[in-house]
């Protein structure tokens, strides 16, 4: 168990790394930072003592190790834009995007699973064609157009809810429902077919042939197996899940991290947009790690293998 | 009483291709303390025949019978919650494939004291005792530890070992074991059909055993039962089969297998030519006679049972005609 995580672990922080790498030069090559800072109608001079200033003139990889040095150290530098440090920046937005994410992968699995579970266990009759076909209508609807519907709705006809902002947990509600709703379908679909299988299982008919209740059989024979995929998917849903709260944040003004890094890259706020993405990139890898331990837990075959 | 009485047990499963009849004509009994034999070969549906009378059914299988009884108890109409009852504590199955059986998340000790709690009334420490005493008692080294162990860590040969003993748990009174060796070594084979022997006779259990293997059933089982394509073409008690084998499939597969004293070494070994008919839509006269040395046009008509000594059923029309062949 500890060989294997520290194996998960090594794996993890070498995936961080080449993100920030890949970042780092892609952001460097798509433009020249330094006209950017000195601003269009900066003179060759200016833009030549800015270059200097940051150490632009530097060769890349040097600039890359001192930004990594600095990294390291939670020093990511100033904003270009806000008047302040990218880490306080980012330390002021990150738990809106936390929360926003948590709350939407908990309740897409709390939708996704039973459904995927009772299309399984039904398999085959009108519940699970039902749930197919809600999954193949989520999946069709794009997250900006499912939340511009819902504030339509709710906010707008109904007033049950503000329209923008985060600053209490009805601000949350739809935007969750939102970007929640990307993840259900393919959760579901995983918990299903999951299920199918396991049910099929010789250990299933043994249990049934000792008398254990229906119910025991579901969720403690077939359940517990079935979900092992469910929790590594649910890591990487989380991932896209921060992607698409750029997108929901957006809709719903909500100052988050996604917001954050919309803003940035619009001002080519280089030393943001590098550090969000590194965060994002850093919080993905350590679910993916998360969930690779949890698989370890619950599947015996890995964890003492 | 019989323990058990199935009587004319049809089950039928709907393929693409029309309706599989894989088990057409099953009729047998089993006493209190007996051992029943089912012989056949590979897809005659013996495994099917013992899954219905646990109601393990695949669900496309329909099952149908003029008599399914376990000791008074009716189990074609008894509701599914008594039935839930009967299954693991009072008849018990021992399955095919030891390796896939155990659930692989969950301990041994998990996996066999719930056979015990999900019917009795029991604490967890009165569970795991009777859990160690029954994997001493099958033969498992030390027991405690393998409590704390998962599936996966064990033998094909110590599962089955396990699944003997969470058969056991409730104290059956008829325990069914499919072709409980048949994914094992040679070597091992024999120890766990000696071991179910010894179990079986010590707890007064009633057994089902399914089988390939007549040299087994010439040994532990007190009935026999043979079945061909679906079907029991020859019963009786293991004596009266073995001294006069009268259906021509049992004595092709009486010939298959090297019997000491009476085959010399070296001697070939019979084999039954042919194959087995499709069992997909109505299958009229006798199944066997495409196969059968000894057919002839009344085969394909009606087959009923002849009955050459009393308590000995030779599903066979043309038995008198054999003799006079032989
Ligand atoms: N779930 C199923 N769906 C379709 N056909 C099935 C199913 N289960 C069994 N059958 C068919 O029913 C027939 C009898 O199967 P069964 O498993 O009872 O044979 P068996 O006598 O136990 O054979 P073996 O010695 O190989 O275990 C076979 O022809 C098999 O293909
Ligand atoms: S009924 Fe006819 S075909 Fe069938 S076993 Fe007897 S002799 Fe052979
Ligand atoms: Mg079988």
């Amino acid at each position: 168990m500890l060989a294997y995580t520290m194996q998960r672990l090594i794996v993890a922080l070498s995936v961080a790394f080449t993100v920030s790498v890949v970042a780092f030069f892609l952001l460097h090559l798509s433009g020249d930072i330094a006209i950017s800072i000195a601003g269009p109608e900066s003179t060759p001079a200016q833009v030549e003592q800015i270059r200097h200033q940051f150490g632009l003139d530097r060769p890349l990889v040097v600039q890359y190790l001192d930004w990594l040095w600095k990294a390291v150290h939670f020093d990511f530098g100033n904003s270009f834009y806000f008047r302040d440090t990218v880490v306080s920046l980012i330390a002021s937005r990150i738990g809106v995007t936390l929360t926003l994410g948590a709350i939407s992968l908990l309740l897409s699995l709390v939708v996704a699973v039973p459904l995927g579970v009772l299309a399984a266990v039904y398999n085959g009759t009108i519940i699970d064609r039902l749930a197919l076909s809600f999954s193949v209508i989520g999946q069709a609807i794009p997250t900006f157009c499912l939340g511009l519907g819902l504030i339509i709705v709710f906010s707008v006809t109904l007033r049950w809810l503000p329209v923008s902002g985060a600053s209490t947990w009805k601000h949350f509600i739809l935007p969750s429902i939102a970007l929640g709703w990307y993840a259900v379908p393919a959760v579901m679909r995983l918990s299903r077919n999951g299920m199918l299988e396991v049910l099929s299982a010789d250990y299933i008919r043994t249990a049934r042939a000792k008398g254990v209740a229906p119910a025991v059989v579901i969720f403690k024979h077939a359940l517990r197996n079935a979900i092992i995929p469910v929790v590594a998917l649910a890591a990487v849903q989380f991932g896209f899940m921060l992607g698409g709260s750029i997108v929901i944040e957006a809709v719903f003004s909500m100052h988050g991290l996604g917001y954050l890094a919309w803003e940035a890259i619009a001002r080519n706020d280089f030393p943001v947009v590098q550090a969000v993405v590194l965060i994002l990139a850093t919080i993905y890898v350590g679910l993916t790690f998360l969930a690779d331990v949890a698989n370890a837990f619950l599947d015996p075959r890995i964890r003492l293998a | 009483m019989a323990l058990l009485d199935v009587q004319d047990l049809v089950i039928d499963i709907p393929t693409a291709g029309g309706v599989l009849h894989a088990v057409s004509e099953v009729s047998f009994t089993v006493e209190r303390g007996e051992t029943l034999a089912i012989v056949g070969e590979s897809g005659s549906g013996k495994s099917l025949t013992s899954l219905a009378i646990m109601d393990l059914l695949p669900r496309v299988a329909q099952r149908r019978a003029t008599r399914l009884n376990f000791d008074g108890a009716d189990l074609l109409t008894i509701p599914a919650r008594q039935m839930r009852k009967l299954r693991g504590s009072r008849m018990a199955m021992i399955f095919q494939e030891p390796m896939t059986s155990l659930n692989p998340a969950y301990t041994i000790g998990n996996q066999l004291t719930e056979a015990l709690r999900c019917h009795d009334d029991v604490g967890a420490e009165a569970a795991r005792a009777r859990a160690i005493e029954l994997l001493e008692r099958v033969g498992i080294a030390g027991a405690e530890r393998r409590l704390l162990q998962y599936p996966h860590q064990l033998s094909g040969g110590l599962r089955q070992r396990v699944m003997i003993a969470m058969a056991l748990m409730c104290k059956p009174d008829l325990i069914i074991a499919d072709e409980p060796t048949t994914a094992l070594d040679v070597t091992i084979q024999a120890q766990i059909l000696r071991l179910l022997a010894e179990l079986k006779k010590e707890l007064n259990m009633a057994m089902i055993l399914i089988t390939h293997d007549l040299g087994v059933v010439a040994r532990v089982a007190d009935k026999v039962a043979v079945m061909y394509a679906g079907a029991v073409v020859e019963r009786g008690s293991a004596r009266a089969v073995f001294k006069a084998p009268s259906h021509p499939y049992t004595r092709g597969l009486l010939n298959c297998i090297p019997v000491p004293g009476r085959t010399a070494p070296g001697a070939p070994l019979g084999a039954i030519r042919g194959q087995v008919p499709n069992l997909i839509g109505r299958l009229a006269g006798c199944a066997f006679r495409n196969r059968c040395d000894f057919a002839a046009p009344e085969c394909a008509g009606e087959m009923h049972f002849e009955t050459p000594t009393p308590g000995h059923d030779v599903r066979c029309v043309r038995l008198a005609a054999q003799k006079a062949v032989a």
